[in-house]
Parts: C-alpha cells; sequence; structure tokens
C-alpha cells in the first residue's frame, strides 16, 4: 500500500475529540432515561461518559478508508485462489473439514455479533463507545460476509457446507457456539461489552483465530488464511475496544467491580468451553500442526491472559477461578472432544478419522502424561474395528450439559477416567452440569438457563425431524429423519473421511492438476 | 439469585416431562468405559420394566464394547445422582424411583475398558 | 514486567515497518511465524512514524497500520507520532 498521507488540520487526538464528543448534543425534549432505556438495569454505575476514549483515536472517515483498503487486498487474493484452482493446494482433503467446522459454527457468530454491537452501541450514551461499537459492528458483517464468500468457493466441490446457516440453527454439536451467543446478545449492554469484547475478544480471541489462520497458513489454505488476516486486522481494535471497556467501567464506581469480576468469572469459562472445537481442529484436524492445544493455552492464556490479569489487579479484578481447572484439562480437552466427533460421526456435517502412526507419534510427544495411557488404546481399538469393517458409529443420543450444551464429556477435574457430573434441582426438574462452573451459571440465572434449546432434548420432544413427519409409524428411523430437518445426506455430508466423496474426489482432481491425462 | 431484567422474566422452563408424549428422560452412564464420550440419554415411559431397559436399549447402546457382554449383572453396582442405589429389574422405573431426568450409573467390577485404559 | 507484543502480516507494506520496531526497542524480540511476525517485548513497546518514514522515504500515517495489525497485548496509546504498547505493572 502507498497511500498519499494528506495534510490534517487537526491532530489526532482534536480530530477523535470533534469527531465523537463533537457530533454528540445533549437532549431537551426527551428524557435521557427514555432513550437509553437499557443503561441501568445491569446496576453498572457510569458518572462520566467522556472519560471513554479509543486508544487508536480512530474516526469513522479514517474506518471506512482503511477498511476499503482492507477489502481490496482481500478480494485480489480471493479472485487468484480461485482461478487456480487453489482448493487443491492444500495438504489433503482432510484439512477442508476444518473449513466446514468454520463455516457452520463460526461465521454465523460473526453475523450475530454484527448484532450485538449494532446493539449495545445504541444503548449507551456515551458518543466513543458508540462510535466504537458501530465499528465493530460493521467489522463484524464484513467477516461474516468475507467469510461466507471465499468459503464458497469449497462449498463447490466439498460436501458438508451447502445450507450452513440453517444447520447452525439446528445441528446438535452447532448448539453449542450459537448458544453462547444467544446467552451474550440476551444479556444487557454492559454483559454483552463484557462477555464479547472483553472474555472473548481480549483474552480467547487469539485461541480462535490464530491457530485457524495459522493454520490455514501451514495447510495451504490461502483463501482462509487472507480472510483470516482480513477479519484479524479488525481484531486489534476489538482487543483494544475490550480493554478500554473494562477499564472504563471500573474506573467510574467501585461497585462495579464485583459485578465486573462474575462476568468475566463466566464468560470466560463459557468461551473457554466454546473452544473445545479449536482445541480438537488444533490437534487433530490440521494435517500439519502448528502447535498443539496444551501449547497455544500456555502462550494466549496462561502467558498472556497472565499479564492482562497483573494489569487488572490494580482495580480489583482478579483471575478467573475457572483457570484452575482448564489447567487440568489440557491435558485431555482435545482428545475427548475428538473423541465425541468420532463416536457421532454419523450425525454431524464434516468427516472424523483416527490418526495414523505419525500423528500418535505427535500426540504422545505433546501430550506425554495423557495421550499413551488413556487415548492410544481407545483408537487403536477403533482402528482395529474399522478395519474389519466395523467403524463405530454411536447411534444413542448423549445427555447434555444444561449451560454448555457440550455432551457430558469431560472428566472429573484431576482424574480424567471419570466422567464429571453435576446436578441441581430447580422448582421440580433436575438439570445436568459438565462442571462446577457450568453449574454454577445456572444457579446464578436459573430462570434463563431452563429456557435452553438442548438438541437432544429437542429431538426426544419430536421438534428435529421434517414437518409431516409421523414418528409412530413401523419402522420409524429417527437418525434418518434428523439427518433430513438437518439438510444433511447420509453417507455423503457425514461418516468416516476414509470413505468420503472428499476423499475420493481430491485425489482425482488432484491427479487431473498434477498429471496429463 | 435471578435475572436483571427491566420487567418481570419468567418463562416456562424447556424441558418438563409433559413435552416427551409420555415418556420420561433416563440418563445412564457407563462408569470406567469412556469409548462413549458421555453418558446416553433415553426416553422411556414409567411403567417400562428396568430388565427391559437393559436388555434392550442398554444392549443396543453399550454392546459394541466388549466388555459388554462380560458383565456380570449380578454383580453390577449401580448410583443414582452419584449415591449407591440397588435397582429391581423386575419393577418399573417409576416403581424403582426413578424419576424424570434422573442419571443412573454403573460399575462393572473387574472390568475396566479396552486394557484396562478406562476407555 | 509482563510482555507486551504486537503481530503483523508479513507483507512488502511491513517489512520496514519490523525494521523501524526494532531499531527503536532494542528489547524487541522478533518471532517469525507462517505469514506472521510476532515482535515480543518487556513490558513496553513503541511504534515511531519518523523512524518509518525515514526507512519508506515518504510521509507516513500510523493508522495506516489497521491494515496489516493481526493481534497484541497490552495497554494501547496512539497519537500522531508514536503508538505505545504497555502494561502497567
Ligand atoms: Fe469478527
Ligand atoms: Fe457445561
Amino acid at each position: 500500500m502507498d497511500m498519499q498521507v494528506a495534510k490534517k488540520k487537526l491532530g489526532l487526538k482534536e480530530r477523535y475529540a470533534v469527531m465523537t464528543r463533537g457530533l454528540d448534543w445533549t437532549p431537551s425534549y426527551q428524557k435521557m432515561e427514555d432513550i437509553y432505556p437499557y443503561i441501568a438495569y445491569e446496576g453498572i454505575k457510569i458518572h462520566d461518559w467522556d472519560k471513554w476514549e479509543d486508544p487508536f483515536r480512530l474516526t469513522m472517515d479514517a474506518y471506512w478508508k482503511y477498511q476499503a483498503e482492507k477489502e481490496r487486498k482481500l478480494y485480489a487474493i480471493i479472485d487468484a485462489f480461485n482461478q487456480n484452482n487453489g482448493h487443491l493446494n492444500v495438504t489433503d482433503a482432510r484439512y477442508v473439514n476444518t473449513v466446514k467446522l468454520f463455516i457452520s459454527g463460526i461465521s454465523p457468530l460473526e453475523y450475530v455479533a454484527h448484532r450485538g454491537f449494532a446493539h449495545a452501541g445504541r444503548a449507551f450514551p456515551g458518543p466513543g463507545p458508540r462510535v466504537a461499537c458501530l465499528m465493530q459492528s460493521l467489522d463484524e458483517i464484513r467477516h461474516a460476509q468475507t467469510q461466507v464468500h471465499s468459503i464458497s468457493n469449497y462449498n463447490k466441490y466439498y460436501n458438508g457446507m451447502h445450507d450452513f446457516h440453517h444447520m447452525h440453527d439446528r445441528v446438535w454439536f452447532l448448539s453449542v457456539p450459537k448458544s453462547f451467543f444467544d446467552d451474550a446478545i440476551t444479556a444487557g449492554p454492559f454483559e454483552f461489552m463484557v462477555s464479547i469484547g472483553f472474555s472473548f475478544e481480549y483474552v480467547l480471541t487469539n485461541l480462535l483465530f490464530v491457530p485457524f489462520v495459522s493454520g490455514a497458513a501451514y495447510n495451504g489454505d490461502m483463501g482462509t488464511m487472507t480472510f483470516g488476516f482480513s477479519a484479524q486486522s479488525d481484531e486489534a481494535r476489538h482487543m483494544t475496544l475490550g480493554l478500554e471497556v473494562i477499564k472504563f467501567i471500573l474506573e467510574q464506581d467501585p461497585a462495579n467491580v464485583p459485578i465486573v469480576q462474575r462476568w468475566i468469572d463466566k464468560w470466560t469459562w463459557r468461551g473457554y468451553r466454546v473452544l473445545t472445537l479449536v482445541a480438537m481442529m488444533m490437534d487433530y484436524m490440521l494435517p500439519k500442526r502448528t502447535m498443539s492445544w496444551k501449547e497455544a493455552w500456555e502462550v494466549y492464556f496462561e502467558e498472556n491472559g497472565g499479564a492482562l490479569f497483573k494489569d487488572l489487579a490494580r482495580y480489583g479484578i482478579t483471575m478467573p477461578k475457572c483457570a484452575e481447572q482448564i489447567a487440568l484439562e489440557k491435558d485431555h480437552l482435545s482428545h475427548q472432544a475428538w473423541s465425541t466427533f468420532y463416536n457421532y460421526a454419523a450425525a454431524a456435517n464434516f468427516h472424523t478419522w483416527m490418526p495414523d502412526e505419525d500423528e500418535m507419534a505427535w500426540l504422545s510427544s505433546k501430550y506425554p502424561e495423557s495421550f499413551d495411557k488413556l487415548y492410544r488404546p481407545r483408537y487403536e481399538f477403533w482402528r482395529e474395528q474399522a478395519a474389519k469393517g466395523n467403524r463405530f458409529y454411536n447411534k444413542t443420543l448423549p445427555m447434555l450439559c444444561q449451560t454448555c450444551q457440550i455432551p457430558m464429556i469431560f472428566t472429573e477435574p484431576g482424574d480424567a477416567t471419570k466422567i464429571c457430573y453435576r446436578e441441581v434441582d430447580y422448582k421440580g426438574d433436575k438439570y445436568h452440569f459438565c462442571s462446577d462452573h457450568c453449574k454454577e451459571i445456572f444457579e446464578h440465572e436459573p430462570e434463563k438457563y431452563v429456557q435452553a434449546w438442548l438438541p437432544v432434548h429437542q429431538i426426544y420432544q419430536g421438534n428435529c425431524f421434517p414437518e409431516g413427519t409421523d414418528p409412530t409409524v413401523e419402522g420409524f428411523d429417527p437418525l434418518a429423519a434428523v439427518l433430513k430437518y438437518y439438510n444433511l445426506e447420509h453417507g455423503r455430508d457425514n461418516l468416516d473421511f476414509d470413505i468420503s466423496e472428499d476423499k475420493k474426489n481430491f485425489a482425482e482432481w488432484r491427479g487431473q492438476a498434477t498429471k496429463n491425462i | 439469585m435471578a435475572v436483571a431484567a427491566i420487567s418481570k422474566y419468567e418463562f416456562a422452563p424447556t424441558d418438563t416431562q409433559d413435552k416427551f408424549h409420555g415418556a420420561q428422560l433416563l440418563y445412564i452412564g457407563w462408569e470406567d468405559h469412556l469409548l462413549f464420550c458421555a453418558p446416553f440419554a433415553f426416553p422411556f415411559p414409567p411403567t417400562m420394566r428396568f430388565g427391559d431397559v437393559v436388555a434392550g436399549p442398554m444392549q443396543a447402546a453399550f454392546g459394541y464394547h466388549p466388555d459388554f457382554a462380560q458383565i456380570d449383572w449380578a454383580k453390577v453396582e449401580w448410583f443414582k445422582s452419584g449415591k449407591p442405589v440397588t435397582l429391581d429389574f423386575d419393577k418399573s422405573l417409576a416403581e424403582n424411583g426413578l424419576k424424570h431426568k434422573d442419571v443412573i450409573r454403573f460399575r462393572t467390577p473387574g472390568l475396566a475398558g479396552i486394557e484396562g485404559s478406562c476407555s | 514486567m509482563s510482555t507486551v507484543f504486537l503481530a503483523l502480516q508479513t507483507n512488502e507494506d511491513t517489512r520496514p515497518i519490523i525494521e523501524a520496531i526494532l531499531q527503536d526497542n532494542p528489547s524487541a524480540v522478533v518471532d517469525e511465524q507462517p505469514a506472521m511476525v510476532k515482535i515480543n517485548a518487556d513490558g513496553r513497546l513503541v511504534v515511531r512514524r519518523e523512524t518509518i518514514e525515514e526507512l519508506i522515504g515518504r510521509d507516513y500515517d500510523l493508522q495506516e497500520l489497521q491494515v496489516n495489525m493481526i493481534t497484541m497485548s497490552g495497554n494501547l496509546d496512539q497519537t500522531d507520532d508514536e503508538i505505545t504498547l504497555f502494561w502497567k505493572s
């Protein structure tokens, strides 16, 4: 980029003041509380909205200029990728399953983030945060659109991505990311900012995007790498917004501290549970690995998050207490997740497989405490059975956690051989949880979480079959009906990678691309 | 604690028993056999005989595991919500005191999964 | 002091910027990753406009960095002349 730098009449700070506070006014014929009705009920006290300042001091005029530049760069590469059959340059066709996971699990969240920031921005009386939220809202819809656009090229060739948004709202495991974001946007504007702006964007985003994007780079996927970087270039601003929002709220009133601490505890845990999907992607789905989940957690959370919470200590904020349990889970998380998707390979929109010998060796070296002892025997058994034509497809539905909606796959902190069961009796019904943290989140707001749309229970209530299905007829096959409702084609979009059309086609196309046939 | 809200916040729970067409949910987990990634959720009529649950749906759900055929059911230890419980195969779920969304686990002494790895 | 970092895309735009950052921050350490350069520093990292301008031979607006930034860690402050990343403790 070689941009002309126009001589500015105002300095950055003055320009920022003019383009934010300078454009604001005090209403005279409507009451403030009528214009901003959502600002008091969460208990957060703000005395001076002008104390908020975007440290980048980015104003809307500059915003448009730089975003346009980002789009130009992105589309040049998307075109080149498509024109050159870029999809055939990926390491192997298993890689494409990470793209399927991304488009159905993450991209729809970008869209919800767009709505969430638009809503939060509208709710705040301060022009500084309002402008920052407006920018992030626009960023997020750009992310959704550019991801759909980039990945549409993969959809031309590979299965499982054809109806990602429909699936996001229905498929069992996609209720995990979906309900996470729904939980955030149905909270008040301050909690939304702490949940997504701070806990997700600042504390956890590096664990989502950096692995996906560098994973794409390692595996020859220029398309994903480019939209990833393009989205990431907005991320520094989002992180800054997230950190500023926290500091601003904490500085405004000491009574805000315990409320914010509870939100940080809650949302760090909620976000971490969603990252289970990323953990398995890193350790199992990238044919060429970047770093292990455990290593990523150590760098981006323990080291980096450690620095952050040390810095926030001056406000009385402490490291979320769930960090202790997460540290105990880091040797197990990705293996437990991959086992789950191997179990339920018949009901997902991507393929699973057993790691080969080299990959098992890599897993042993990255997880010396856990892999050989607990997970290798399981995988070797599954591999033997598959070789005998008896590949394991679990057809019985699992029990889910009421809060995170993940099947109850997680083990007791400190004992990876025992499933962790927690339960609560509330108004005559039982509710079950994967962990103390999910249980505490429920106990704090049971009225909210009793409404959870748990896919397994919804199937048993008969709500997940195509319209007009009669589940009482002879020979009714519930799995087949549920797959139809998901708009997944059995034998094509699901099951083991080894027998997939993706694998067969990729080998054929790559052959055509490299040989004269 | 209660949800912070701008007005009364009261909604019906999603999974009460009346929504399951005469069935109640029962969750069943097999200790030390994590080859099955999570406990299972089943919808059963409360009148169903417990022995039929074991011989039918449990056999179908857990039968893939080579340990399942080895189980000596007389020696199996049952737990409800983590506490030891006695379950009578000839009685119904309701007669055994099992209610909607109860969770039971079973331990099979001497059987600890693939190569003793709790898988 | 905790580590602050700035990660930039690896490309022709950022090459002189990284050079400028290393000139201005003797404690900075470069960590090259696929398509990404991460610059770590102890407690504080400064990006100075003037140094970049000297290296690229034209006027430079620090906000241009928006286009190539990937991620960062630390508190941030930006003026016409500098971007500073820092931890207070
Ligand atoms: Fe985004
Ligand atoms: Fe949970």
